[in-house]
């Protein structure tokens, strides 16, 4: 009985988690947009019966068919029960009619295509980029609304807020989620991608002290990434591109935070800890992302590009390729971030003191990554300019481990000028 | 926040063809502008070879104007609040390293009221 308890406790939060978004999945596409929270509440259902019945009985051989077969038997008792009471009202309905053809199919063809609609429906565009991560959080990934306030920063008050608008939105929407067709892919890929790409990014970069919720962000990115890639109608140069771009970030996730959570700056990283597995994934989309006859050049090409050459031992050309991919990015589109990325290119190219002249033009001032790097250049030759830098950034981020490494190279400088 | 053409212009039809090494300048020059975001739009390259002129008896002549020493090679946008702050950017240009020169025009908005 005590072992039972124990690998249950153990089981049940990893079981719960990968099965949810299956199965909420099939069920929302079978339900539709206006009902998802039936979907959510057969599946709470479920796992609750089997939280209740393996206590007693153990666990089943083979759990995740145990909850379908429980899922499928509450939908479908759902749609008896809500059957009758449509035919007792409305007394429109023949019952031979009715047909429960679908059968909820939890097939992994079935879960695929299930998943692909979702990330298409949740993707939508009425719904602000900050309220269709929250939704892709909470439904495609099966995250709490604590989760999502955490790795937000945000109170949970206002993600719930946000959700809650956001899911109105979402039911009020005409979006055909049984067949998805081409049209609707082609007309909301490019929101889907930013979507997925700043989910990325949120983990990837987030202020969240969190280490284990950036984590999760970016893994759940990858996963619904792969959701694209593995189906023929969404599996374009384009998609590959920002796959490619996420495996190579996430090749230094290890590398870059140390033990305490603390942000490693990529020079000072233990390039062993570097993972080899992804940079091969990495660099095996970047070929399908540059296949073809088309000169693919869109703005995860090149981030991408950019990525590849951060995972190569330095050599003469390399900042010069990296400074001139940054180029191109900043014409496609501007941000102060890539504005910055660029400078750091271009000192390593030109040296540092031109690239404070090219910084300061900038007058991003608002910025703590702006005096960081202005404090990072001036430390050659200017050790004032350079700790008055650090400090204004200091004080400009809201990241507590970002506060501690700028701190502790404010210190370093102290050190030299003595 | 105001919208300036810069018009660039060349004397020798050899510049035109720029090297490697120009282009590379050029393009770090427009990426440094669009940095600032002061780029509006990064306008064109203009051929010079296939180029016709028509003049108001709809006399059409081949080329820009060949007993012009000067022809236009390529315009773009910047926005600024001042022209003097264009000018400031226009001077960066490496057109100039190479004899050409660099014009500034504010673009006006057209009032189709009156």
């Amino acid at each position: 009985m005590n072992d039972n308890v124990t690998s249950q406790q153990k089981l049940l939060p990893r079981l719960f988690r990968e099965e949810y978004t299956k199965m909420t999945a099939v069920l929302y596409r079978h339900f539709g947009l206006k009902h998802i929270e039936i979907a959510e509440d057969i599946v709470s259902e479920t796992f609750l019966k089997a939280t209740e019945t393996w206590s007693v009985q153990g666990i089943p051989k083979n759990p995740a068919a145990w909850l379908y077969v429980v899922a499928k038997n509450k939908a479908k008792d759902y749609l008896i029960r809500h059957t009758i009471f449509e035919t007792r009202v409305k007394g429109a309905i023949n019952l031979d009619e009715l047909q429960f053809e679908s059968d909820f199919d939890f097939t992994q063809q079935a879960i695929d295509d299930s998943q692909l609609a979702m990330i298409f429906a949740v993707c939508n565009p009425s719904n602000s980029i900050a309220s269709q991560i929250c939704l892709a959080l909470q439904i495609l990934c099966g995250f709490s609304v604590e989760a999502i306030a955490s790795a937000f920063l945000t109170k949970t008050e206002t993600i719930k807020k946000r959700l809650l608008r956001a899911r109105k939105n979402l039911r009020q929407d005409n979006f055909q989620i049984k067949f998805l067709s081409e049209e609707a892919i082609q007309s909301r890929l490019d929101v889907v991608l930013k979507t997925l790409y700043l989910l990325f990014n949120e983990g990837y970069f987030s202020t969240s002290n969190d280490h284990l919720i950036r984590q999760d962000l970016c893994s759940e990115a990858i996963r619904l990434m792969l959701v694209l890639i593995e189906s023929p109608s969404t599996n374009t140069p384009t998609v590959n591109a920002l796959m490619a771009l996420m495996c190579f970030q996430s090749s230094r996730l290890e590398a870059r935070a140390n033990n305490n959570g603390e942000i490693i700056l990529y020079e000072q990283q233990d390039k062993d800890q570097w993972s080899q597995e992804l940079i091969e994934k990495g660099n095996h989309y970047l070929i399908h992302a540059f296949s073809g006859a088309v000169h693919w050049q869109t703005k995860y090409h090149l981030e991408a590009a950019i990525a590849y050459w951060h995972t190569t031992p330095t050599n003469n050309d390399k900042w010069e390729h990296i400074l001139q991919l940054y180029n191109q990015l900043i014409l496609i589109e501007y941000s102060p971030i890539t504005a910055l990325n660029r400078t750091f290119a271009f000192a390593k190219v030109n040296g540092n003191k031109q690239a404070i002249k090219e910084t300061e033009k900038l007058q991003l001032t608002h910025i703590n990554h702006y005096h960081a790097l202005l404090g990072y250049l001036y430390a050659d030759t200017d050790l004032n300019k350079s700790i008055a830098h650090y400090s204004q950034a200091i004080s400009l981020t809201k990241s507590a481990s970002e506060k501690k490494t700028l701190q502790k190279e404010i210190e370093r400088l102290n050190k030299t000028q003595y | 926040m105001k919208e300036f053409v810069l018009i660039f212009r060349l004397r020798d039809h050899a510049d035109s063809k720029p090297s490697p090494e120009q282009v590379r300048e050029r393009m770090n020059w427009l990426a440094g502008l669009a940095a600032q975001n002061k780029l509006a739009d990064k306008g064109k390259s203009l051929s010079i070879s296939n180029a016709k002129t028509i003049t108001s008896d709809t006399i059409v002549t081949d080329g820009p104007y060949t007993e012009i020493k000067e022809f236009i090679s390529g315009y773009m946008l910047v926005k600024t609040d001042t022209i003097e702050e264009a000018v400031e950017l226009a001077k960066g240009n490496p057109i100039l390293k190479v004899g050409g020169t660099v014009e500034v025009r504010e673009v006006l908005a057209i009032s189709y009221s009156s």
